[in-house]
């Protein structure tokens, strides 16, 4: 795999229910920016939703980093979700539909992994957890 | 932001005007679900033409909205969800099951007066 050249980054601090709209606005408008059609800013836009709530629901405070990447001539967008909460206990578990702690529809992290090109967890107790996942504009 | 509800014959009208946050989203489901009661309430309409994303989240809220009128003697319609919302939701697997949906505010309308058997045009 070539590796990615980062371009622009925004930075979305996720404390209120408040930035998890202002986290997939900004996601919005940096996926039309790269030429993503509005149907797909529209899918950026609603895993930065479901990824920034989750911090907020699990961990109470952390960040969502968002940056434009290339590989080869193909352009795409980056979304890191990041916190150092409680980690989750079981990763596999966790990306089953319908899997949920909170009693909540736990269609969250499958949900993402559907709407996104690539997905990767990074999860742990004592770091608290990252979910990286980009889009290319095809 | 609160969602402005107006009351149109026996049928409230919830007219979403831009993003809303999770509280935005809970104060709508909890206003709706009291003035069903208050305007005795046949039928509720939520119009989310306005909604930027349709997240688990707002599903899964409206779906209770849903659940919970129907409880108290409503039938509740969403109308407008926007074609590139519906993309994602088909993408993401956000059903809206047991949830009616129309087209627009004239169809949503239209079928709650066949599913109620009351009229709104009186
Ligand atoms: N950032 C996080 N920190 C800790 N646990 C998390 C985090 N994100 C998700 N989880 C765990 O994974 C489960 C599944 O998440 P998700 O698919 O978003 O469903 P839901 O949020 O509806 O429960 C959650 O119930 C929670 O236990
Ligand atoms: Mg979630």
């Amino acid at each position: 795999m070539k590796s990615a050249e980062v371009a622009e980054e925004a930075r979305v601090t996720v404390e209120s229910d408040r930035d998890i709209v202002a986290a997939r606005m900004r996601g919005r408008v940096m996926a039309t920016e790269l030429g993503f059609s509005s149907a797909v800013a529209t899918l950026v836009a609603t895993a930065i939703s479901e990824l920034a709530r989750n911090i907020l629901l699990y961990a109470r405070r952390g960040e969502i980093v968002l940056a434009s990447v290339e590989r080869g001539d193909r352009r795409g967008l980056k979304v890191v979700a990041r916190d150092d909460g409680p980690g989750i206990a079981d990763v596999a578990q966790a990306m089953q539909d319908g899997f949920s702690t909170a009693g909540r529809l736990g269609l969250g992290l499958p949900g993402v992994r559907r709407l996104m090109d690539e997905f990767e967890v990074r999860s742990s107790p004592d770091v608290g957890t990252t979910v990286t996942v980009k889009k290319w504009n095809s | 932001m609160q969602v402005p509800i107006l009351k149109q014959g026996p049928y409230l009208i919830a007219t979403v005007q831009s993003a809303l946050t999770d509280a935005d989203m809970m104060q709508l489901r909890d206003a709706l679900v009291a003035q069903v009661g208050q305007h005795r309430a046949r039928g509720v309409i939520i119009d989310v033409t306005a909604l930027d994303v349709m997240d688990s989240f707002a599903a899964g809220t409206l779906q209770d909205v849903a659940h919970m009128a129907r409880l108290r003697g409503a039938e509740t319609v969403i109308v407008g969800i926007q074609p590139d919302v519906a993309f994602a939701m088909v993408h993401m697997g956000l059903t809206l099951e047991g949830v009616a949906t129309s087209l627009d505010l004239e169809a949503g309308l239209a079928h709650l007066d066949l599913s109620t058997g009351v009229s709104s045009h009186r």
